[in-house]
């Protein structure tokens, strides 16, 4: 079994698993207030930064491309708006391919 | 109205017909909205898992396994950055955590017994449980839950294989998907920036991950900025001073 596999299958199981846990789980253990609050900012955390390293890191090196940053400026915009996820997904990418296929 | 229902009723209520249920076309609705995104999100899914060297096979067991979008893109997002794959495996572990919270409000709703809690547990993702948790009474959260579960799930694995097999053949790039990942994760941030605590860990996490980009392989800053939301998570509360929460 490959390398790449592995982690895919490890990666799979390991969030099942997650998933199970939170069910399995006394309520007093989850519902403590640090862990409550740990909790809700793990995704803040996490998908801020994997929406830098998105925009801004090529392999180890401080770089952007500014018509990526342009399209998901518009969805930003849109998010503003409050439109939906679609509306800003459409958006970004639209802007995107359009900037990339003029400039 | 139905707000005046009480959940214990609602639930004596659960032995009726399907058409007692007051929520049922709102439920629908937005659950084919959000059946509409996961499609389009699985296609993006299939094409960046193909473009970065995965099999469609993969990328397919990916979503029918893990199913758990911001898992998936981090898992590829590093390998395709040619981070290590403990890297890219700790940060879906990390982003899958969340899940396991989620099974608190959902358990208390759906309870589900026996070998239905294994099966109710592999749809425990976010839109599943804002849906559920956002419904009025636990007979409408269960049918939020199952509906927008169940949705999802088949569009986003329709999406993935019909990503998959044309990844190879589209230039993600000149189709502006590298800025879909991006696009979808501010969006799934968004609202959830409502108060300060939240702003000022978004903000720690773009300095650490800024800072460490240049110096420790692919995917370790994201793993790095979750430190940020359990110090951030540990600090005591300050007293309240005026409406803390505000809506944006």
């Amino acid at each position: 079994m490959s390398a790449l596999w592995a982690t895919v299958l490890a990666a799979s199981a390991g969030c099942y698993l997650l998933k199970l846990t939170g069910m399995s789980l006394p309520a007093s253990v989850l519902g403590h207030a640090r862990v409550q609050r740990i909790s809700r900012l793990l995704p803040v955390a996490m998908l801020t930064a994997l929406v830098v390293t998105d925009l801004f890191d090529a392999n180890g090196r401080y770089s952007a491309d500014w018509r990526t940053l342009a399209g998901v400026g518009v969805g930003a915009i849109a998010l503003r708006l409050r439109q939906s996820l679609v509306v800003v997904f459409l958006l970004a990418i639209v802007t995107t391919a359009v900037l990339r296929a003029v400039a | 109205m139905s707000a005046a229902v009480t959940s214990s009723a609602a639930r004596r209520a659960g032995a009726v017909a399907l058409e007692s249920l007051p929520e049922r076309a709102g439920i629908i609705r937005a659950a084919a909205g959000i059946g509409l995104y996961a499609g389009a999100f699985g296609l993006t899914f299939g094409a960046v898992a193909a473009t970065s060297g995965l099999s469609v096979s993969q990328a397919v067991a990916m979503s029918a396994v893990m199913f758990t979008g911001a898992s998936q893109f981090a898992l590829v997002g590093i390998l395709a950055a040619g981070g290590a794959p403990l890297a890219g495996l700790s940060a879906a572990l990390l982003l899958g955590l969340r899940n396991a919270f989620y099974g608190v409000p959902v358990t208390r709703i759906l309870g589900p017994r026996g070998l239905r809690r294994l099966w109710t547990a592999h749809f425990v993702i976010d839109e599943t449980t804002a849906m559920a948790v956002a419904q009025p009474t636990p007979r409408a959260g269960r049918f939020a839950f199952w509906a927008t579960g169940v949705t999802l799930y088949v569009l986003w694995n329709v999406g993935t294989i019909a990503g998959a097999l044309v990844g190879g053949g589209i230039d993600t790039s000149a189709l502006g998907l590298d800025a879909a990942a991006p696009a979808i994760f501010l969006a799934l941030l968004w609202p959830q920036l409502s108060d300060d605590r939240a702003r000022a860990t978004a903000l720690g996490a773009v300095v650490v991950t800024l800072g460490l980009v240049r110096f420790v392989p692919a995917g370790v800053p994201i793993v790095a900025a979750a430190g940020v939301a359990i110090v951030a998570g540990l600090l005591p509360t300050r007293p309240r001073r005026g409406p803390e929460v505000r809506e944006r």
